[in-house]
């Protein structure tokens, strides 16, 4: 096919535009629509007509303490996974550039197991392994009757646990393979002039993995920021009087179990905000890694 | 030095121990025989390996059927995006056009989109649908494949973009000479060529769909026969007693899958993220 002007990028571009277009364009534009409406249970059953009330839902919601409370904890949570995860992941890429053969097959192995493991899986092992009475994390520390989700940060700890137990092997495969990337000969002068391997992470690795590093730390801001399965399974639905919510099962308690559509769409017009923020630093570090688009 | 490596292949291995763990657990527990499961000194083994709960949650609960709708959903959602991806990717690459740039970030800001945020208008937009179609509206499969085609889509395009880039022009163009149509071209020269790419871009696919858990919630609230396995699982939580022997059970059965998925395509994953953050 040559690349002359024709019509032939249309029909085939058209499938995609379609699905695209109907099922992320629309519900986002709905998604806008319906966070200016009055729009609860009275209303989808058609008993009462839907009205727009403008901003108020949103007021209504930055009035809200719940609100900033719960929106105080996701950022606080997503900050908390995302060093966690850096820290893990970066760390073990390391250690993968130092070990004999065996022992890196073994870790990679693991990691890779550990990513593989469906979000709801990975959730009902580690309340498992953590349960009240018939966990071994309890029984082995003598802590039975020990509950980890009556307390709203060790049930966030445990939470986040599993978050990170299921994502620092993305840091790490890829930091590991963007550092076998760095010619030998910059890391073996280094080594020669002394440098240590904390100095050596610090002062020429990370420097050069910048563009790789810019792009893990805000594919894991966004995983983080919106996590849902692990809080929806782990603590039922948002902990005990909902002291476990994130923005994303707060947005989606107000609408499923309250049935405050209108609401929990304004919630996730705040959400897609912030993530677009993010976004467009993520687009920024591409460019400036030199992707050709 | 030597025993300082030595010292950093041991702490390698523990850790790489201390990663598995908790899946030799979930394994080791559904296998265990119910008396050891409910034990107040649990073993980190057992004597007398039983599957038991596997019975359970396959016979009593009717697993297999769960199981089978989440294949059905993670095929239908692999063969579909797949199939469109791989069109748009050919647009993409082997045509210049305006706001082909444009279309591309698009699809990059796409993938950001927090698809959680979704669930609400998503949700009435496939009621509304139900109603005129009858095979995608709530409490369908159909709902399912729809959905998750449009989220798999965007790194579905941008991944497969990366392969069909790498097949040089010239085959396409040397065919043309020969008489070949645009559509031969399509099938018979870029789609064999692509399809180790097709392969590692439907394991995304595959895993996305089978892990989903949100829409699965959503969608299907009133037809408990078409449950998938995420939704299916949450049955043996009991106020009073959780059934640890049939969750564990389940969720190796729901883990398996994918953990052969992943070691099967391990290097192209590798690769697959490489070539989709850079290519």
């Amino acid at each position: 096919m040559s690349r002359v002007r024709t019509r032939a990028p249309l029909w085939l571009l058209l499938p995609a535009a379609v699905v695209l277009g109907g099922l992320f364009l629309y519900p986002m534009y709905q998604l806008g629509l319906l966070s200016v409406l009055d729009f609860t249970q009275a209303q989808v059953s058609g008993g009462r007509p839907t009205r727009f009330v403008g901003a108020e839902n949103y007021t209504r919601l930055f009035g809200d303490d719940r609100f900033w409370s719960v929106l105080g904890a996701t950022v606080l949570f997503a900050a908390a996974c995302v060093l966690a995860t850096l820290a893990v992941g970066a760390g073990l890429a390391v250690l993968l550039t130092r070990v004999s053969r065996i022992p890196r097959l073994l870790l990679s192995l693991a990691a890779l197991a550990a990513w593989a493991v469906p979000a709801v899986s990975g959730s009902t092992t580690w309340m498992f392994l953590f349960d009240t009475d018939l966990g071994f994390v309890n029984q082995l520390f003598g802590i039975e009757g020990f509950n980890w989700m009556y307390d709203r940060y060790t049930a966030f700890g445990l939470v986040g646990a599993v978050v990170v137990w299921a994502s620092f092997p993305f840091v790490m495969v890829t930091l590991y393979a963007g550092i076998e990337a760095i010619p030998k000969s910059v890391l073996e002068a280094a080594a020669l002039d002394g440098s240590g391997a904390w100095r050596t992470f610090w002062r020429i690795m990370v420097p050069m993995l910048r563009p790789v590093l810019a792009i893990v730390v805000i594919q894991s801001i966004i995983w983080d920021f919106k996590v849902f399965t692990q809080i929806y399974v782990m603590t039922h639905g948002g902990g005990l009087a909902g002291q476990n919510l994130t923005l994303n099962v707060y947005a989606y308690q107000q609408a499923f179990a309250s049935s405050e559509y209108g609401r929990g769409a304004a919630i996730g017009v705040v959400m897609m905000l912030i993530l677009l923020a993010v976004t467009l630093v993520y687009l920024r570090a591409l460019r400036r890694s030199g992707e050709q688009l | 030095m030597r025993a300082g490596r030595r010292l950093l292949d041991a702490a390698a291995v523990v850790i790489a121990l201390i990663t598995v763990f908790p899946i030799y657990w979930m394994v080791l527990a559904a296998v265990k025989p119910a008396g050891e499961i409910q034990s107040l000194d649990q073993k980190p083994w057992t004597l007398a390996p039983s599957l038991d709960a596997f019975r359970r949650v396959l016979a009593v609960n009717d697993f297999g059927r769960y199981l089978l709708n989440s294949v059905l959903v993670a095929l239908a959602v692999v063969l579909i995006s797949g199939l469109i991806a791989f069109l748009a990717a050919v647009a993409l690459t082997r045509f210049r056009f305006r706001f082909r740039t444009t279309i591309l970030v698009t699809f990059l800001i796409a993938q950001m989109v927090p698809i959680e945020a979704l669930t609400i208008p998503l949700f009435f937009l496939v009621r509304d649908v139900g109603t005129v179609v009858p095979g995608i509206g709530l409490n369908t499969l159909g709902s399912l494949v729809l959905v998750h085609t449009a989220f798999t889509l965007p790194f579905a395009i941008w991944m497969l973009r990366g392969f069909v880039q790498a097949i040089p022009d010239e085959l396409d163009e040397a065919a043309q000479l020969d008489g070949a149509g645009r559509f031969t071209v399509l099938w018979r020269i870029l789609l064999p060529l692509v399809a180790p790419g097709l392969a590692a871009t439907s394991v995304f696919s595959f895993i996305h769909a089978w892990n989903d858990f949100l829409f699965a919630r959503t969608f299907i609230i009133s037809e408990a026969d078409l449950q998938t396995l995420p939704m299916a699982l949450l049955v043996f939580f009991k106020p009073d007693e959780n059934d640890w022997g049939a969750i564990m059970a389940a969720s190796t059965l729901m883990t398996v899958p994918v953990l052969i998925f992943f070691l099967v395509v391990r290097r192209r994953l590798v690769a697959g993220l490489g070539g989709a953050v850079k290519d």
